[in-house]
């Protein structure tokens, strides 16, 4: 002890040294002091926002599009929840055991799963990963029955676009597809995202902005391993529209039904306003296809076969309207003047022109032919000798007026205008001057004119309606879910046609004649109890000495054989339903044709779907 | 022994210091371990409060005897920590590869921890036995330098960096503190720049990348660095009021590592703010000012000394700590006295604590 006292120099000198000691860790504890202000004033506002990024996800919640409903209100689109198998890695207690036990309950890619595992075991823990989209029922039954064995497993659901019909009106309702990196920044479609589906064609594109609904988000808070704790803050997604259409379910399904193994289209119209009843082209394809995804064979035969199934015929498909021309003719006839109903020509069965020689199909002729006549039995010879007296030009005003060789307006991507030939056009065009049997042949439909089979539809709908030509229309109304209605259907009117309504009714007796009278070319499309006034088609696919030189070697191949048109309305008094058929290379119009027209006349009048 | 002038001079100051500093560390281990609280956290909070129980035993036992036989015990002391250190290597518990416990019985510890305390009190013996020395010269030095430098090298190879040099700068303040001759302590840091390089290539990998994410820790923001920047955000975000008690998201939500153990120095300034740790702060400054006044009252050398001593072990754990913690100094994994979790660390730290307190209470007394 004595040893150790402090003699009074050595303590002096000591407690000098704490003195200094003291200052020390006072400065030091200062410079501790500095850094906490400038981590937690200074820099504060920067470190809380840090904190709030790291714990705080933001995450969407994809909105339900709306239903697609036919005209009387039948669920035709909705979305199915699509049941997609996925796994938490951290959950996961042995992945090589997770692995055997899935593969024997059901089918799965066992090497694609393993390797999702392995990916997913490099990332968030918590964070779910799919290991397979939208599983089957039987699958999920067995998964759900077996969670106990599974640990980590998880299934999460999210609505999927389903097509109750397959493909059911598949080019009218339209398919779902990503949007396209031009679309995102074109800036059409607002409150989109890279991924997300949106409508590519038919129904879905023309109303997609109404479809989608309104995306919703949660706010979502997360630890280190991105585990969700709590939902913060929640906008829910908003249900998109729902659209109904005009089209009636049984009809189109009926149309389709016509159409199997054919190439070809139907339109039905109600002529009174222009609502398409129904509208069907072959060959089709399954719009979930283009959400499930396809097959390699399928996808194959969808983009390079020459079957075109993507293509809608009754839009896209020009073709010559063949005799359903002379309607035009006989119109324009009258209504210049330049015949009466009366006057008689002389069928002999061919007519000449220059040197050139025409045919009538009748091969001896149908001797003294009139109007209604001429268009009750459909004779060539008739409408050669009118034609010529009307020349191209005004055969092409007509035409125009009745609708043909332009756009109908249906708003459904793609519609092809057609053509009417002129003389003028003919000189841009080609740079030589109209000839005259071309003239000839235009009469019939032939020659250089093309239309679509819904412009048929609509121009077959105005010669019965009175002359009014419609706009064709598919969607009767589009309602949020609320109830306010978006859009509601009303009739619109392009142009009405200024000819003199007795020559309609004119024509309208004759078409009606060219289905009951016995002589008329559209028997088949008879019923016993409605007058159905109907014009068949017969549209050359190669020139008429080809087809007779295929003709001396048997039958015709299919690709040379002439596509049959028939174009019905009825009642023939008060036309409630106008149906275009057009079948390609399906032979005469007559018979190919005038059975699927009546066909769907019958089931749409006997039924009163109507209102 | 204990008389009645003992009680009467009994350091209240130093034991409400104390108590306040284990309070303020309980209440924020339950907040740190409140996430996971249902496996297991719970438990390691209530570990904590019967450590601090059989810490605040431990100091009552320090008081008891004069801390003058303490003088005796110094060497035999160095020399069965220097043996312990010497067996922890050899038959240490391994934890996450660096072999640092020690099994007796149920009993796991660190014979590091006990070297803290051992170095403090053979550093007073040997300083106070020569009681004339005015100023030390760096040759007069060889001795306690060898008595440092055994322990260190054995806690570095353990290999437990932090505690090595924490161990080393503690002694080393005290050889300052007993004066040392301006010119020597020049040719010594000389001699330390020079053999820098040495060291660093002598390091481990994880040890030369931690020192490198602490110069630079955005370079490695998942690695290594991920630890100081969640720590700084968590201590930033707190901004002045804090989140408030038991909503620190960072801690909360797991961002924040280790957050009972080196880390609870942030778990606190991220949910009481800058008001909170300031208050926290002032306690260990009075602290270590008190330790201080204690060593300067001290009417022998060796008790002068020993109070220094343990002054510096509490001043250089917070400021370690709490400049790992706030990225002003590497991540050496040194916790913060009083406040981490740890049983060996708050033993030892409530034994050194009672030493003081020992000092303190007999400073007016002559025997």
């Amino acid at each position: 002890m004595k040893s150790s006292n402090f003699d009074p120099i050595t303590q002096d000198l000591f407690e000098k040294q704490l003195k200094i000691a003291m200052v020390f860790v006072l400065v030091i504890f200062g410079v501790i002091f500095l850094r906490l202000w400038f981590l937690q004033i200074v820099n504060g506002s920067f470190y809380r926002a840090k904190s709030e990024n790291n714990r705080i996800r933001l995450q969407s919640m994809p909105s339900f599009r709306g239903v697609i409903r036919d005209r009387s209100g039948k669920i035709l689109v909705d979305n199915r929840p699509s049941y997609d198998l996925c796994v938490i890695p951290e959950e996961i207690h042995d992945a090589g055991t997770l692995l055997n036990r899935l593969a024997a309950l059901g089918d799965f890619d066992m090497t694609s799963m393993r390797t999702k595992i392995r990916q997913a075991a490099s990332g968030y823990p918590f964070k779910p990963v799919c290991l397979k989209k939208d599983i089957s029922r039987e699958e999920l039954a067995m998964l759900e029955t077996r969670r106990f064995d599974l640990p980590g497993v998880m299934i999460t659901v999210r609505p999927q676009r389903t097509y109750f019909y397959g493909a059911l009106a598949g080019h009218l309702l339209g398919y779902l597809g990503e949007i396209s990196e031009k679309q995102l920044k074109s800036g059409a479609f607002p409150d989109t995202r890279s991924g997300d589906l949106i409508g590519k064609t038919g129904i879905e594109r023309k109303w997609q902005k109404s479809l989608k609904g309104g995306r919703g988000g949660e706010q979502v808070e997360v630890d280190a391993a991105g585990r969700r704790i709590k939902v913060i803050s929640r906008s829910p997604p908003i249900s998109g529209a729902d659209v109904c259409l005009t089209v009636d379910r049984e009809l189109q399904m009926l149309a389709e039904k016509a159409l199997e193994g054919k190439h070809g289209a139907v339109v039905a119209m109600d002529p009174r306003n222009g609502q398409i009843l129904a509208l069907a082209s072959s060959p089709s394809f399954d719009p979930n296809l283009f959400i499930t995804g396809f097959d390699e064979k399928t996808w194959k035969n969808m983009v390079s076969s020459g079957d075109h199934p993507l293509n809608n015929r009754a839009l896209t498909g020009q073709y010559p309207p063949g005799s359903i021309f002379k309607i035009v003719v006989a119109l324009a006839g009258l209504q210049e003047g330049v015949i009466t109903p009366d006057e008689t020509l002389f069928c002999n069965g061919q007519y000449s022109l220059g040197r050139g020689k025409y045919r009538c199909w009748k091969r001896w002729g149908h001797g003294k032919v009139n109007l209604n006549r001429a268009l009750v039995e459909s004779c060539d010879i008739y409408f050669y000798h009118l034609g010529m007296r009307l020349g191209v030009d005004r055969i092409a005003r007509y035409a125009r007026q009745l609708g043909l060789g332009q756009k109908t307006g249906l708003d459904l991507g793609n519609e092809k205008a057609g053509l009417i030939p002129t003389t003028e056009w003919k000189k841009k065009r080609w740079g030589v001057p109209w000839q005259g049997g071309e003239t000839v042949s235009t009469a019939i439909g032939q020659s250089f004119v093309l239309v679509t089979p819904l412009q048929i539809a609509t121009f077959a709908s105005a010669v019965f309606n009175g002359g009014h030509v419609y706009r064709p229309q598919l969607t009767q109304w589009v309602r949020k879910p609320g109830g306010e209605n978006i859009f509601e259907f009303k009739p619109q009117l392009i142009r009405d046609v200024g000819i003199k309504p007795e020559y309609l009714e004119l024509v309208k007796k004759a078409l009606a004649g060219a289905v009951n009278n016995s002589h008329g070319t559209g028997t088949k499309a008879k019923l016993p109890d409605i007058t159905v006034a109907g014009k068949t088609g017969t549209a050359q696919v190669v020139n008429l000495k080809k087809e007779k030189d295929a003709k001396a070697k048997g039958e015709i191949p299919w690709k040379y054989r002439d596509h049959a048109w028939f174009v019905a309305v009825a009642p023939a008094d008060a036309p409630r339903i106008t149906v275009s058929v057009l079948i390609e290379h399906g032979g005469h119009g007559g018979s190919a044709s005038a059975p699927i027209a009546k066909k769907l006349i019958e089931a749409y009048l006997r039924v009163p779907v109507d209102s | 022994m204990l008389d009645r002038r003992l009680i009467q001079n009994f350091d209240w100051v130093l034991l409400l210091l104390l108590l306040l500093l284990a309070g303020i560390s309980i209440l924020n281990l339950y907040s740190a371990t409140y996430a996971i609280r249902e496996v297991g956290g719970s438990r390691i909070f209530m570990k904590q409060f019967y450590w601090f129980l059989i810490g605040f035993g431990v100091c009552l036992v320090m008081i008891t005897f004069n801390y003058y036989y303490l003088e005796r015990l110094a060497y035999p002391a160095y020399f069965l920590t220097v043996a312990l250190l010497m067996i922890v290597l050899v038959a240490g518990k391994v934890m996450s590869g660096s072999q640092r416990w020690l099994t007796l019985g149920p009993l796991v510890f660190q014979p590091s921890e006990l070297a803290k305390i051992s170095m403090v009190l053979v550093l007073a013996k040997f300083f106070s036995d020569r009681g004339d020395v005015v100023e030390y010269r760096l040759r007069d030095l060889w001795q306690p330098f060898i008595l440092i430098l055994i322990p260190c090298a054995l806690i570095l190879k353990e290999p437990d960096l932090g505690t090595a040099l924490f161990v080393g700068v503690v002694s080393f303040s005290m050889i300052l503190l007993v004066k040392v001759n301006r010119k020597s302590i020049l040719i010594f840091v000389g001699v330390c720049v020079l053999a820098a390089p040495v060291i660093w290539f002598g390091m481990k990998d994880y040890q030369q990348r931690r020192i490198l994410t602490f110069l630079q820790p955005d370079t490695e923001p998942l690695g290594a660095g991920y630890h100081i920047n969640q720590s700084k955000i968590a201590i930033g975000s707190g901004q002045f009021w804090g989140k408030g008690y038991l909503k620190g998201t960072q801690t909360r939500l797991h961002f924040l590592p280790e957050q009972h153990t080196d880390f609870a120095f942030s778990v606190f300034a991220e949910e009481w703010g800058l008001a909170g740790v300031t208050v926290l702060l002032l306690l260990y400054l009075f602290l270590v000012l008190w330790g201080l006044y204690i060593a300067k009252g001290s009417k022998d050398r060796f008790g002068a000394i020993l109070a220094a001593g343990i002054v510096g072990i509490v001043f250089w754990q917070v400021v370690i700590n709490v400049g790992m913690v706030t990225g002003l100094l590497p991540v050496v994994g040194i916790p913060l006295l009083l406040f981490s979790y740890g049983g060996s660390s708050l033993i030892s730290t409530m034994a050194a604590m009672g030493l003081l307190m020992n000092i303190s209470m007999r400073r007016f007394m002559f025997q």
